[in-house]
């Protein structure tokens, strides 16, 4: 229909896509090929497949189970904190894996705040360890998913609600979550499929290895490629199955309007039971957080002085990789919206960097680099690179649906007024934007921070990251240095996101 | 596009930096040990200072990394191998006769492997706090008899230290090793990827006992003053561990790499390894080292499989460590 | 003049046929119930419906094919007119240059503009702080200033009040006539359609009636249109 105005789109959302499947697929192909075939599927791989499953499965149930209530609570209870907590929901997924882990233990673990002050034993480690832990990171984000689905009910329908007397959970509330949870499940399903150190660690043993940590056993000693190549087939499959169900099952989204303003409803009940959600999550979510910052604080002053370059690098490499994939997530989605419904095969394209292994991804490019130029010296650029197409299916989540909303509301008038290429972009385009803009860029610096680079491959030394610094620290045996540069990296991850989401906001007109 | 930007953004920065003057000397090393807190940098510079030449670190996994770039690789020198992936590493067929006498080396053990060099040595052990624990357990009998311990330990399929404890089972228990790490198993807190998350752990107090190095208590009574962190010695005796240099045939600089592996024998790069690599040098008499290291516990017995066991043996042991720990 | 040849347009479901000749400077309104096919009709003179057969052509230019920009045409939508972002004098400057690089000459084209339909002085207020009556004011100055031959109302100023509305409508219509437009209007209020065009096109479903005067098709109207109508 509108097929005039989207030449330009076309191609560079084709690069765009060229681009990931190169780096998901393409990777996979080139291990694959240098493994001279693939082995068979063991009975520890079933193992490995049915507990990584089965874990993702639960993790994504109790996420949305206490998901629900607190969505409610925070959608009908204004007070005063809300869009600070709502902001502070964020917190969680930009967190490193690492320092996450070792803040969990310190508030559920044998000598954590709770055993300690209540003076009973408890243990984080085992199968609900994991669960508690995929929780914590992912409760916030199914909470504004779910969120905002509540804010998109019109207060009009409450109203008319009302004056029906007609019970709000059955009319309004139970449809909405009947089209929100299914989809807000599967993309936490997805996140915890490819879950690799916290399984492990907290799992307690090696019955919790999840596909992603067998493919890095694999690599580590056995150096057996086939049976990663195949590990990596097996993991691209899964998440595509779930990928092709959620796309299924999504329709065109609202557009993500503000949280900020509760919903009005006209009755309220249950007031007891919303604070009593609000604060508990508040406290599950904030006191690993508090460990963190409490065994980082006594060497934050005199940190070591070469954390600095490391963490000036990392603050590099990060905002590269955020606007990388902020450009590549612009092309990617204005070509979806511009495709319509056939835009959802690319929308799958978007989504695959969620299936596939990191390390298979960095292994099958140190092969496809290797004969022609020195791995490392290109380390900064792939690592930069490498993160950026991983964070792309978070930006289009929140892209995509925001530039159809711009295209529907003022396409016809900006197509009527030629506006085509740079100028639609600029003129229509990226004024709508600004917020999931803002967003992106805040939450891709912040998810390539904290990451541990691709992998050991492509790092040199002098070269290292922050993240890898902190490793280096605690392999010397410096624990305290090491969590202070944690806290250094959170500090770093959350005032960059900080920043960008407050720009987005701040330059937000709707 | 973007990919052609970021290889032609590579191809420049690799120009810029390569115009220095003569070739560097690229040593393959692991992460911590080129880190600013291992004993990288000193020896970088102590060597450099040598052979009026650049030494490069190119850091990570070594091994994997090697079995990938195979006769290609633009290694000179590795070093951070260790005795349990000598086999694989030989069999890549890349390094070259060291030539060196290794004859005098201050190890529990006679060395004589052609291709690699010892650097440092250490035995695996578990580390606790003695103000904790007073009962100190004598062997592993007495580590499974004991109420209310937590350990950590590594996985041996991603860990050194966790392979070192595997094996170090299995030379002493060889085919009750399964039925000893059943019964350890109720004892074990947690199994993690690598060594530093279980050290973490250790010393934020979550678990009693760590699997580590005996030489780990030196870090805490040299660095931090601290003589509250021991090694549990065991009459059973440790399993023992070197790290190793080894010398690439391919190299391009074979005087270079040469002069490098014999400075690695050399006193000024032995003494550099107690305080940056928290070990026992390789070729360092005993009274040249730190004077707290004396305070440390010593095993009266060296266990220790051949390359080629090692290889034999793995596989087996690793499924029975995962049935036993499956259960 | 505009003629719409056997023209054919598929949207979804629905079909729509069109043959009719509009002669030039008429001010004419299509009229019918809703989903008759008014707004696809509307969307395909203007180009954002491909015909699946037949021609539009204007002044013997066929314009079939062209992109909605490249046609003779501009369009008042029923909302959305102001991207709410750009300043006023932006959005009347999308007319004349769409990548906004306004010089010292359209500023003044764009101040005189406003001037004409009484909203001097306005060049840096938003959307958002003008009126509904002041925003359709600052839509018809972008079009007068496109000054393209066929202008196209959808549902205009539906969303103002009746007496407003009517002020708006009198005052585009008096404008388009000044500058000799072709007016085209979809509307399904007939009080609109007697209040300011010279002719109307019946439409129902899927196909159009003859372009009739107003008097005649209030009249008698066509293809039993009177039911809808009321009258």
């Amino acid at each position: 229909m509108r097929r005039y105005s989207f030449k330009h789109s076309s191609i560079l959302g084709a690069a765009a896509a060229a681009l990931i499947l190169f780096m998901t697929i393409g990777t996979l192909g080139a291990v694959i090929y240098r493994a001279d075939g693939l082995t068979g599927i063991s009975a520890q791989d079933w193992h490995v497949i049915r507990f990584t499953l089965t874990q993702a499965f639960l993790s994504a149930l109790c996420s949305i189970l206490f998901a629900i209530p607190l969505a409610r609570a925070l959608a009908r209870r204004a007070f005063f904190g809300r869009s600070l907590l709502i902001s502070l929901l964020g917190a969680p997924f930009i967190l490193p894996v690492i320092v996450a882990v070792l803040g969990i233990i310190g508030v559920f673990g044998n000598n954590g705040i709770i055993a300690k002050s209540l003076n009973i034993p408890t243990s984080i480690f085992g199968f609900h360890g994991i669960i508690v832990a995929h929780v914590f990171f992912n409760l916030p984000l199914a909470t504004r998913l779910i969120l905002q689905g509540w804010q998109a009910i019109p207060s009009e329908s409450f109203r008319l609600a009302a004056s029906l007397n007609a019970d709000c959970r059955k009319v309004l509330e139970r449809p909405m979550l009947r089209a929100v949870l299914p989809n807000a499940f599967l993309v936490i399903f997805l996140i915890c499929l490819s879950s690799f150190a916290i399984a492990l660690t907290l799992g307690g043993g090696p019955k919790s290895t999840t596909i992603e940590l067998s493919i890095y056993q694999a690599f580590r000693f056995d150096f057996d490629l086939s049976k990663a190549s195949l590990l990596g087939i097996i993991q691209v499959i899964i998440c595509a199955m779930t990928v092709l169900v959620l796309l299924k099952i999504t329709k065109p989204q609202e557009p993500t309007t503000g949280l900020d303003r509760p919903v009005e409803m006209w009755e309220k009940p249950h007031p007891v039971l919303d604070v009593l959600w609000i604060v508990s999550a508040f406290i599950f979510l904030a006191a690993p957080i508090a460990v963190i910052i409490s065994d980082g604080i006594p060497q934050i002053l005199n940190l070591h002085s070469s954390l600095w370059p490391a963490a000036i690098r990392s603050i590099w490499i990060a905002l590269l990789s955020a606007f990388m994939s902020l450009f590549l997530s612009l092309c990617l989605a204005t070509w979806i919206v511009s495709l319509k419904t056939k835009g959802k095969w690319i929308e799958f394209i978007g989504a695959l960097p969620l299936a596939t292994s990191q390390l298979v991804i960095g292994t099958g490019l140190f092969i496809i680099i290797f004969p022609f130029i020195a791995p490392y010296e290109l380390a900064l650029p792939i690592t930069a690179t490498v993160n950026a197409i991983a964070t792309i299916p978070f930006c289009l989540r929140s892209l995509v649906p925001a530039i159809r909303d711009a295209e529907e509301t003022f396409g016809k008038l900006s197509d009527q007024l030629g506006l085509s290429g740079y100028a639609r972009y600029k003129i229509l385009i990226a004024p709508r934007i600004k917020r999931p803009m803002g967003f992106c860029i805040g939450l891709s610096t912040a998810l390539s921070m904290g990451d541990l680079g691709v992998i050991a491959l492509f790092a040199q030394p002098g070269g290292g990251t922050l993240p890898m610094a902190v490793y280096s620290l605690m392999s010397a045996y410096k624990m305290e240095e090491a969590a202070s540069g944690a806290l250094l990296l959170i500090l770093l991850s959350f005032v960059l996101f900080w920043i960008f989401d407050q720009w987005g906001r701040k330059n937000a007109h709707s | 596009m973007k990919l052609s930007f970021t290889s032609m953004a590579g191809l420049l920065f690799a120009a810029l930096s390569s115009n220095a003057q003569a070739d560097p000397l690229t040593v393959y090393a692991p992460d911590y040990f080129a880190s600013e807190w291992g004993p990288g940098p000193a020896i970088k510079a102590a060597f450099e200072a040598k052979c009026d030449c650049d030494l490069n670190f190119v850091t990570g996994d070594v091994l994997p990394r090697l079995l990938l770039e195979g006769k290609r690789t633009k290694a000179d020198v590795v070093i951070g191998l260790n005795t349990d992936v000598t086999h694989r590493a030989r069999e890549t067929g890349i390094f070259a006769n060291h030539g060196l006498n290794t004859d005098n080396l201050t190890m529990p053990i006679e060395w004589n492997d052609p291709d690699f060099i010892p650097f440092n040595w250490s035995y695996f052990a578990f580390i606790y706090d003695n103000q904790k624990i007073k009962n100190v357990p004598q062997n592993f009998e007495d580590l499974i008899a004991m109420d209310d311990i937590k350990i950590v330990i590594q996985d041996p399929r991603s860990s050194v230290t966790g392979l070192g404890l595997l094996l170090w089972i299995k030379s002493i228990y060889g085919d009750g090793a399964e039925q000893v790490w059943q019964r350890l198993s109720p004892k074990i807190l947690t199994v993690t990827q690598g060594w530093t998350e279980s050290y973490g752990m250790f010393t934020d107090g979550e678990a009693d006992m760590v699997l580590s190095f005996t030489t780990s208590p030196a870090y805490h009574l040299i660095a931090e003053d601290d003589d509250t962190k021991s090694a549990a010695i065991f009459d059973e005796g440790h399993y023992f561990m070197a790290e190793l240099a080894g010398k690439v045939a391919s190299t391009d600089q074979p005087e270079l790499a040469s002069a490098f592996m014999e400075f690695v024998l050399s006193e000024e790069f032995q003494s550099l390894i107690p305080e940056g690599n928290w070990s026992y040098p390789a070729k360092l008499e005993a009274q040249k080292l730190p004077e707290k290291f004396n305070l440390l516990g010593t095993p009266q017995k060296t266990l220790l499989y051949s390359p080629e066991e090692v290889q034999q043996i793995r596989k087996e042991a690793v499924s029975e460590w995962l049935s036993a720990l499956s259960q | 003049m505009l003629i719409l040849d056997k023209l054919e347009v598929q949207h979804g479901n629905y079909r729509l046929t069109a043959d009719l000749t509009l002669k030039k400077n008429a001010v004419c309104a299509i009229i019918g119930p809703s989903g008759a096919g008014k707004s696809t009709l509307l969307s395909a003179i203007s180009g954002f419906i491909k015909p699946t057969s037949g021609r539009i052509s204007h002044d013997d230019h066929d314009i079939t094919h062209l992109a909605p920009s490249k046609r003779p045409v501009s369009i008042l939508f029923q909302d959305n007119n102001l991207f709410p972002h750009l300043t006023i004098e932006q959005n009347i400057g999308l007319a004349l240059c769409a990548k906004l690089k306004l010089k010292g000459k359209d500023k003044q084209r764009i101040s005189d503009m406003l001037n004409l339909v009484g909203l001097s002085g306005f060049e840096n207020r938003k959307p958002a702080q003008l009126s509904g009556g002041q925003q359709s004011r600052a839509a018809i100055a972008r079009i007068l200033l496109q000054d393209r031959p066929l202008v196209l109302l959808d549902e205009p100023f539906g969303a103002l009040g009746p007496a407003l509305k009517d002020e708006m409508l009198d005052l585009c219509v008096d404008m388009f006539r000044k500058t000799q437009k072709t007016v085209i209007m979809v509307t399904h209020d007939p009080i609109d359609a007697k209040r300011i065009s010279d002719c109307v096109i019946g439409i129902k479903d899927g196909k159009t009636s003859d372009v009739l005067p107003t008097g005649a098709f209030f009249k008698e109207p066509p293809m039993g249109l009177s039911r809808y109508l009321g009258s």
